[in-house]
């Protein structure tokens, strides 16, 4: 019901037409007064609060609508896996959306204004996940496959051109601090990233070692390499080799001397 | 007419004719006069340049002062590019005229404000002017801090010598013509804007005069919070009614309404704790007011806070709005629900009331929310689309989050919620469309 209307009924002993509009007047504005007080000087929730977790668990779970339940990715095909990545990796990444190295204005706009300290908890939270993998993603030709594979494990000398295990582990299941897994990711993913690569919209901590990567690889081979993973299952445990042979194929700014 | 008497009218109507050259003469002088005028208006107000560099030896203090005073005014928010060094400028600030590129204030000789004296560096702040004499954009926003008393702006140059120098050249604006022509910056200038000095009101107490100088100077509140018009003007600077900002299409709601961000009624701790941590019961900062407490509000002292919060809880109120609900056609309103029970009241209750955790807020009650009840949906719609994170602060260091939805529902379902949460537990606010929510993304 309106103010308006229930200002005419709460005015029962008004007697001359002229009184009951001047007390009418009154008492809507008295009502005004009552109701926009209530509704608005004290705007607070009409019962209590509910109570959650105070965690970090709790908190990421704004990332969860995308990255799927704990970071595990969902089945939708694009949102990487992030839980179990090691947390250097993730740390940078988060960094690389604050300072615009990687551009993905939703993930900017999220880390924007958070502290180092809390982007560090978050990437440790993250990383220090151990979740079932997916299931790959089968169905390709198997020339692509045997292309892709190559690429992966043997690289191609005569370019230049390391393979992919010789930074991401023998495993594929990345090397701590900083360098991420392979496994688990979506195909979709894998190819925008080579993309971002290429035309400059994700960059890395310089020199940019994939950046390098991505530039060399054509696009089938870049289709090949992103099918051939999203196919493999996580034989082995997930957790990411300790420590990478060096020295390293290529210099990355990314990975600690 | 007859043909003798021909020559004489003809030579009579010669005397009186408008002829293009007399059309000319006069617009010319009234040109000339425009212009003398014009450009009056845009060096009044000026004190000279002193003929030679002033003398200019800061104390630590004064350099501390200008350090937090810089803070206040919020200067990195633009003159520091995402990712870019501190004050090195480059940053893009998009109007709906072209792009405005902030300009670097460390003080590199050559590319920064190393030679600027301080008196030029006063009256880029106080007159808008540069230190070769160009008109500045107002998306600097001198109308504000004109009102800068000289003793802050000296501190400010004080602490901006310190900075490490970047040689990074300014990039030149991005405005499309006649925005771009100092002529035109001119003509708004004469318009729109009149260099001030902020004047103490002796009725009101020293903290109020403080909160007042600070809001309407430095803290540029009325950048945003203010109604522009269509040459992008302020047109209300010290009443705070509200105003769209350009471009983000986030909107800075009234401070003076209580239907949208007025704190008159609030308990003073808690519009200190607004400013402070960007968190109260009522709500969070999101969006725009965000970096604001971020990166400047949070770092007020007590006694800048607290006189913020008199200035602000002072400030004239207008009534507020009478709520309009919407009778959401049941489909909607059953699609709305069910969304909501899905994603939404693990963390903001069943039934709007919010959640708390660990002594604290967690996640914001939506029952009464003024965010989520204003009639322009445009701020809860940023919300839903694009999540987010109340900004990290001391008192805040942790935030709970809010899931961008924008990826993963329909411009349907995003309606359907939104009018769901305007309409629901008591709450009333006109229903959300999908055209709405198109609009936003």
């Amino acid at each position: 019901m309106s103010a308006r209307g229930r200002s005419e009924s709460l005015i029962p002993g008004a007697r001359s037409a002229q009184g009951r509009r001047a007390i009418s007047v009154l008492a809507r504005a008295a009502i005004c007064l009552l109701a926009c007080g209530a509704a608005f000087a004290q705007p607070g929730p009409r019962k209590p609060p509910i109570d959650v977790p105070d965690t970090l668990a709790q908190r990421m779970k704004a990332c969860f609508a995308c990255h799927g339940p704990e970071g595990r990715a969902t089945a939708d095909g694009y949102f990487p896996r992030i839980a179990g990545k090691p947390a250097g990796y993730l740390y940078n990444q988060l960094e690389n959306f604050r300072t615009g190295r990687r551009g993905n204005a939703t993930m900017s706009y999220l880390v924007d204004l958070m502290s180092d300290a809390y982007l560090h908890e978050i990437a440790d939270w993250f990383s220090g996940l151990e979740l079932p993998y997916p299931p790959p993603q089968p169905g390709a030709a198997p020339a692509e496959l045997a292309l892709g594979e190559a690429l992966v494990r043997r690289g191609d000398a005569a370019r230049g051109l390391p393979a992919c295990v010789q930074c991401h582990g023998a495993a594929m299941t990345g090397v701590q601090p900083t360098v991420p897994g392979l496994l688990g990711l979506p195909r979709g993913y894998l190819v925008e990233q080579f993309g971002a690569w290429r035309n400059g919209q994700r960059k890395a901590l310089a020199p940019d070692c994939m950046a390098q990567v991505a530039t060399a690889l054509s696009t089938p081979e870049v289709a090949a390499v992103a099918t051939w993973l999203a196919a493999q299952p996580v034989s082995g445990g997930p957790a990411p080799a300790d420590s990478l042979a060096r020295p390293l194929p290529l210099e990355c700014g990314s990975v600690p001397r | 007419m007859s043909a003798d008497g021909a020559p004489a009218i003809a030579d009579t109507a010669h005397e009186r004719r408008v002829t293009p050259a007399r059309v000319a003469l006069v617009l010319g002088v009234l040109a000339a006069w425009l212009v003398v005028l014009v450009a009056w208006q845009n060096l009044r107000g000026e004190d000279p340049l002193p003929p030679q560099a002033e003398a200019f030896a800061p104390t630590p203090e004064q350099v501390a002062r200008g350090a937090y005073l810089a803070r206040v005014g919020d200067c990195a928010a633009c003159h520091t590019d995402r990712g870019g060094a501190p004050y090195a400028g480059g940053k893009g600030v998009a109007t709906p005229f072209g792009t405005v590129y902030a300009s670097n204030l460390t003080p590199d000789a050559r590319t920064g404000i190393g030679r600027w004296s301080p008196a030029q560096f006063w009256r880029a702040l106080h007159n808008g002017r540069s230190a070769d004499g160009r008109l500045l954009y107002p998306a600097f926003p001198y109308p504000s801090f004109t009102e800068v008393t000289r003793a802050d702006s000296d501190a400010i140059y004080a602490y901006l010598r310190t900075l490490v120098p970047v040689a990074q050249p300014n990039r030149a604006h991005a405005l499309r013509f006649p925005y771009d022509t100092q002529a035109a910056l001119a003509v708004w200038r004469a318009m729109f804007f009149a260099p001030a000095t902020f004047e103490p009101q002796d009725d009101r107490s020293a903290q109020w005069n403080r909160g007042a100088y600070l809001v309407r100077g430095l803290g540029h509140c009325s950048a945003c919070h203010s109604p522009r018009n269509f040459l992008g003007a302020t047109s209300d600077s010290l009443e705070l009614s509200g105003g769209l900002i350009p471009m983000q299409n986030w909107y800075a709601p009234s401070l003076a309404a209580a239907d949208e961000a007025s704190v008159a009624h609030w308990p003073p701790a808690e519009v200190a704790a607004l400013l402070k941590t960007g968190l109260t019961p009522r709500g969070a900062v999101m969006g725009p007011m965000a970096e604001v407490v971020h990166r400047s509000t949070q770092y007020l002292d007590d006694a800048d806070t607290a006189a913020m919060t008199v200035f602000l809880r002072g400030l004239a109120q207008v009534a507020p709005r009478v709520p309009e609900g919407a009778s959401l056609p049941a489909q909607v309103r059953a699609r709305g629900e069910e969304i909501y029970k899905d994603k939404c009241a693990s963390c903001h209750g069943p039934e709007g009331e919010g959640a708390a955790s660990g002594g604290g807020v967690a996640y914001v009650p939506l029952a009464g929310n003024r965010k989520v009840l204003m009639a322009s949906p445009t701020n809860l719609l940023h919300v839903l689309i694009d999540g987010g994170f109340p900004p990290t602060t001391a008192g805040n260091p942790r935030p709970f989050g809010m899931p961008p939805f924008g990826p993963t529902l329909n411009d349907a379902d995003l309606a359907a919620v939104a009018s769901y949460v305007r309409n629901a537990w008591g709450n009333a606010a006109p229903r959300v469309e999908p055209v709405d929510v198109a609009k936003m993304r």
